[in-house]
């Protein structure tokens, strides 16, 4: 068909019109089930990273700078805590992990949510910082963690080193988060 | 042409990614296993079918300067259907293909089929259009995935053949989808050109 200013305006309005409307009718079907899912994947990234706990630790959550946390209790004693962080400091998009706390601010466990970086190099952070081998696992960790590009102790993913950086930012904030909320529920018990 | 030949003709003579070498990224991309390669093959098959029959329907009310624009559109919105959809009821699958979904509106095989099919021929012809270049697709990916999840992994489709422990790695990682696609070419265009 030859083109004219008013044909091209309107067949292409047309379109995008319809477009948006079949795309709102598909998200307004699918948006409930997305997020049951999500929060599906989150009790059970809870339930993975934590110690141990005799709680529900979905029913008493809070948030702290930011970070929510998942208080994990034997007999009302705080045994530590799983803590929800997102960082945008990743390669392309936001980083969301499930960071696990024993009492004293030791990390037991982690577990990435939501992780767009990219396939074969940033996603490798899935498994690289709890492999033993190397110097790149945070399991154990009590302290503030740096790569070692940047004066620290935590060997980066090669290639990755943005996702790392990311990473383990995101896993200091939620210590920092962690430890604020259990100095806190020290005194209040 | 019909309909049948239509079909045989984007699996075997125009098959896309053995003769027509397009879409390289996704197929380089997510055969590494044969499960995620015939995943992201019906993936693509279904996006196929989708925007060629739109395109088709399309074809006589819009203008050739925003030709290209439509199709692009056309081709997102199914993309973002599927990506919705896989999200809510595939949610394991969505999280192994990951990026690749919403990769596939750059995918070059359905602006191609769009350009030099669709927006040629009639809603019934380049609906079978989709149905053969994505069922070529995904033959051609399940190939690639199973040749390098058996020479990698020592299995297909997770069913072991033999120990993982003698299967040389390379062939998981990209070094070898490089080596073994250039052979699978080698070996499909060997079969089809015996004449």
């Amino acid at each position: 068909m030859k083109s004219s200013l008013r044909n091209m305006v309107l067949s292409l309005g047309c379109v995008s019109i319809a477009v948006a409307g079949l795309l709102a009718a598909v998200n307004s079907l699918t948006a409930d089930r997305i997020a049951l899912n999500a929060s599906m994947a989150e009790t059970e990234a809870v339930a993975t990273v934590m110690p141990r706990f005799a709680n529900n630790p979905m029913a008493d959550t809070l948030t702290v700078d930011g970070c929510r946390i998942y208080p994990g209790r034997v007999d009302g004693r705080l045994t530590g805590a799983a803590v929800l962080v997102t960082t945008n400091e990743g390669f392309s998009g936001p980083l969301t992990i499930m960071v696990g706390f024993d009492a004293e601010g030791g990390l037991t466990d982690y577990s990435i949510l939501e992780s767009t970086e990219t396939p074969g190099l940033g996603d490798k952070a899935a498994e690289w910082f709890r492999d033993p081998e190397g110097r790149h696992s945070v399991i154990g960790s009590r302290d503030e963690l740096t790569v070692t590009k940047d004066g620290g102790n935590i060997d980066g993913i090669t290639a990755a080193t943005i996702t790392s950086r990311a990473f383990l930012g995101a896993v200091n904030r939620a210590r920092a988060a962690f430890l604020k909320f259990s100095k806190q529920d020290n005194t209040a018990s | 042409m019909k309909p049948l030949s239509i079909i045989v003709n984007g699996i075997i003579r125009q098959n896309p990614t053995f003769v027509l070498i397009l879409g390289m990224c996704p197929t380089l991309g997510t055969t590494s296993s044969a499960l995620t390669g015939m995943s992201m093959g019906l993936a693509t098959l279904f996006v196929l079918i989708c925007s060629n029959t739109v395109i088709s329907a399309l074809k006589s009310v819009v203008p050739d300067a925003v030709r290209i624009p439509v199709f692009i559109v056309v081709i997102a919105t199914f993309v973002t259907v599927l990506q919705m959809v896989m999200q809510a009821w595939l949610p394991g699958l969505y999280a192994a293909l990951g990026i690749f979904i919403p990769l596939i509106v750059v995918n070059c095989i359905l602006l191609g089929r769009a350009e030099s099919f669709a927006s040629k021929n009639g809603v019934l012809a380049s609906a079978l259009d989709g149905v053969g270049i994505g069922l070529g697709f995904t033959a051609a990916l399940t190939i690639i995935g199973s040749v390098r999840e058996l020479l990698g992994a020592g299995a297909v489709f997770g069913l072991r053949v033999y120990p993982d422990s003698y299967a040389p790695l390379v062939f998981v990682l990209a070094p070898g989808a490089f080596i073994a696609l250039g052979f699978i070419i080698a070996a499909f265009n060997r079969l089809t050109n015996k004449a």
